[in-house]
């Protein structure tokens, strides 16, 4: 086992471990923690994969902006361990086989990629290349252009819905006091 | 797959590097305490300190040393793994954006070059902007942890003016890295070569003024200083997400707040000010020994950061506090669409240059 | 309108920021050269220890009780010092004077106690006008802090002010 397989079962042992401890604790906050704990090791997993814009990019987005808003909702919503309510048998079964059909869905998927590398013999040399922010962003504007626009589209709606549900309630106070 | 092989000069030198970084930067943080306390009491015609010490030189030690005999205070209802992690956060990543700043150009022996920057990653821009962001979680745990209402607020309103002055940040930084065309830190300092080039200025500030303005707003709001220091504004939130800190771990949030600003003020030069470049440092360059020519270079540095580092102060004692409101305004309304305009600007520029 | 007390009570302006105040710029750069105009300006703190700022002439500071020429206490606990004082600071007790005492004291009746309590004290000067034989001065010092309430009570010879050497020296030789 040379020194690369010995980083590479650190962090993935790491990983796991936070990854469980997000639905394992039961205080909230805890839980974000781990979480922000995870997304940095699978940055770590990106840079050993060479792909440096992806892991700083995965740490600007998730760990830096949306788990602060995680943070800050559930600090705003002060969850206990004890008011956590009760769930039922019926939501409990329903979580099991959605859990399980996710389950399913990232083995099919794990396979169907095993079975590409196995088939294609893709270049090494230059798939590792494929992370660094010059390859990515000519990959992007060229070949994945236009998933890439398409994405962007999503966003633009997402935000424009934020402002329109944003404006909605001051329209209503107005008309309220009318 | 990127190769772990590190030979063992380097790793010393590395080591050294970053030990005299730290160091460095611990004990600029430690002078920028005096010197804030200076630069405020001259501002308002008074003396500051002068007891410990000739000029009160030896005054930041004293304050150290209070600072490590005082009682260590864990209130009883806080979460006590999270309070002390709170402040530990905070100082660590304040130490780490320092790992992508380009301190001086490279000494060149005849044993080959040694590089006074210890990581050069082609993302060095975006690193110091995740750091940045997780900057934040220093403040808001220790906050949440403190188990107390103002330190909440005050975690909170941190925050939402962190994530609020980032994105603004961030756009300005974009249309710079247009122009460069580089993330590197290393690349875009070497871009601004020198003082006149091509029949213009080189240095980036004489060629995104707006996205400097830009940029320094947004840092006064990313460091918590006035008048952005919503986050500590003792008339309303005692003293914001430090009031239950005492001892070194309060010592440790003051620290990270003046070691980030002379992080920032390197950062803000490097950027903006062509970091180690000066005028006429082609004829030194040929004229000196490459160890001087690459110490000149830090001491270049250095002097810009310490010239922004006074301005900050000079800011901070000059302008009153933001109100909340006044401060999301301005970052949402007209920083954001500032930068937009700016970077739009910038790339029909660049468009039109290249056509 | 406002009924105001004071005739220099203003208005608060709150019109809408115009668009130059919106920019923030110039009223910041008005503030910087405020700033910048004081880092040379004088500076009004005195380095007290080495430095002293002389006391006004009027000054009314810690009192003494006075001696007269051949250096006998002046005071003939009359009381009427502790009677003007405002603050009730000052407390005495009376003795007659013995044969043989004549070089301590000028009056057949001295202070046995004289007492101020330097908390009371308004350093009105009231006991200085008041005193028939001035005997009881103001002085250009103030009382020095102490730790305890105890040390701001001013014993008689606390006040009294010292003998003179050749006083000193014709009682030895008695």
């Amino acid at each position: 086992m040379d020194i690369q397989q010995l980083v590479f079962w650190t962090i993935s042992l790491i990983m796991i471990g936070c990854a469980i401890g997000v639905i394992m604790s039961r205080n909230p906050i805890k839980s974000v923690l781990f979480l922000i704990m995870t997304f940095f090791t699978i940055s770590a997993h990106y840079v050993m994969m060479n792909a440096q814009f992806l892991a700083i990019v995965n740490i600007i987005v998730y760990a830096g902006a949306i788990m602060v808003l995680f943070l800050f909702v559930i600090m705003l919503m002060n969850l206990n361990a004890d008011t956590e309510p009760q769930k039922n048998t019926l939501v409990q079964f329903a979580g099991v086989i959605s859990g399980g059909v996710l389950l399913l869905v990232f083995i099919a998927a794990l396979k169907s990629s095993f079975a590409g590398i196995e088939n294609q013999n893709i270049n090494l040399q230059q798939a590792s290349d494929i992370g660094l922010i010059k390859n990515l962003g000519q990959m992007l504007f060229t070949k994945y252009v236009f998933p890439f626009e398409i994405a962007c589209v999503l966003f633009l709606s997402a935000m424009v819905g934020a402002v329109v549900l944003g404006k909605k309630e001051k329209e209503l106070g107005q008309t309220s006091e009318l | 797959m990127f190769l772990l092989s590190l030979s063992l000069s380097l790793v010393i030198e590395k080591v050294i590097l970053i030990s005299v970084i730290l160091g460095g930067s611990l004990g600029i943080a430690m002078y920028s305490t005096w010197a804030e306390r200076k630069v405020a009491a001259v501002m308002q015609d008074r003396r500051g300190p002068n007891r410990a010490g000739p000029f009160g030189l030896f005054q930041p030690l004293a304050d150290g040393l209070k600072l490590f005999m005082k009682e260590e205070i864990i209130p009883t209802l806080s979460s006590k793994f999270l309070f002390v992690l709170g402040p530990s956060l905070a100082m660590l990543m304040a130490l780490m954006s320092s790992a992508v700043i380009p301190w001086g150009p490279d000494i060149v022996t005849s044993n080959g070059t040694i590089s006074l920057q210890v990581a050069d990653i082609n993302i060095g821009v975006l690193f110091i902007f995740g750091v940045v962001s997780l900057g934040v979680y220093g403040i808001m745990l220790g906050a949440w942890a403190s188990n107390n209402k103002f330190s909440l607020l005050s975690g909170l309103r941190a925050a939402s003016q962190a994530i609020s002055y980032e994105l603004a940040m961030g756009i300005s930084l974009i249309a710079l890295v247009m122009m460069t065309g580089s993330l590197s830190m290393r690349e875009i300092v070497d871009g601004q070569h020198g003082f006149w080039q091509d029949g213009y200025f080189s240095w980036n500030f004489f060629k995104q003024p707006l996205g400097f303005l830009i940029f320094i707003v947004c840092s006064f709001a990313e460091l918590n200083r006035a008048p952005f220091d919503m986050a500590e504004c003792e008339s309303e939130l005692i003293g914001g997400y430090h009031t239950e800190f005492s001892s070194m771990k309060l010592g440790f949030y003051l620290f990270a707040e003046y070691i980030n600003m002379f992080v920032s003020s390197v950062i803000l030069s490097s950027l903006f000010f062509g970091g180690y470049n000066y005028p006429g440092m082609d004829w030194v360059a040929l004229h000196v020994p490459p160890i001087l020519f690459s110490l000149i270079g830090v001491g270049v540095l250095l002097g810009k950061a310490i010239g922004f580092i006074l301005f900050f102060m000079f800011i901070r004692w000059t302008l009153p506090r933001f109100r909340y409101d006044q401060l999301m305004n301005l970052g949402w309304k007209s920083l954001i669409p500032l930068a937009l305009v700016n970077m739009l600007i910038t790339g029909a520029v660049i468009l039109w240059l290249n056509k | 309108m406002s009924h105001t007390i004071s005739t220099r009570a203003k208005q608060v302006d709150r019109r809408p920021m115009t668009f130059m105040e919106s920019l923030y710029i110039p009223a910041i750069l008005k503030g910087l050269r405020i700033t910048l105009g004081h880092i040379f300006k004088k500076k009004a703190t005195i380095n007290y220890p080495e430095v002293q700022r002389p006391f006004s002439s009027t000054f009314r500071g810690l009192h003494i009780l006075n001696r007269d020429e051949e250096g006998r206490e002046r005071c003939t606990a009359c009381g009427l010092c502790a009677l003007s004082c405002p603050a009730e600071a000052i407390t005495m007790e009376s003795a007659e004077r013995k044969p043989g005492e004549e070089m301590l004291y000028r009056e057949e009746k001295y202070a046995a106690n004289y007492e101020i309590n330097m908390l009371r004290c308004i350093f009105c000067g009231l006991c200085e006008e008041a005193c028939p034989k001035d005997a009881i001065y103001l002085t250009q010092t103030f009382a020095p802090s102490n730790f305890d309430r105890k040390g701001f009570i001013y014993k008689k010879d606390d006040l009294l002010i010292p003998f003179p050497a050749e006083t000193t020296q014709k009682i030895e030789t008695k």
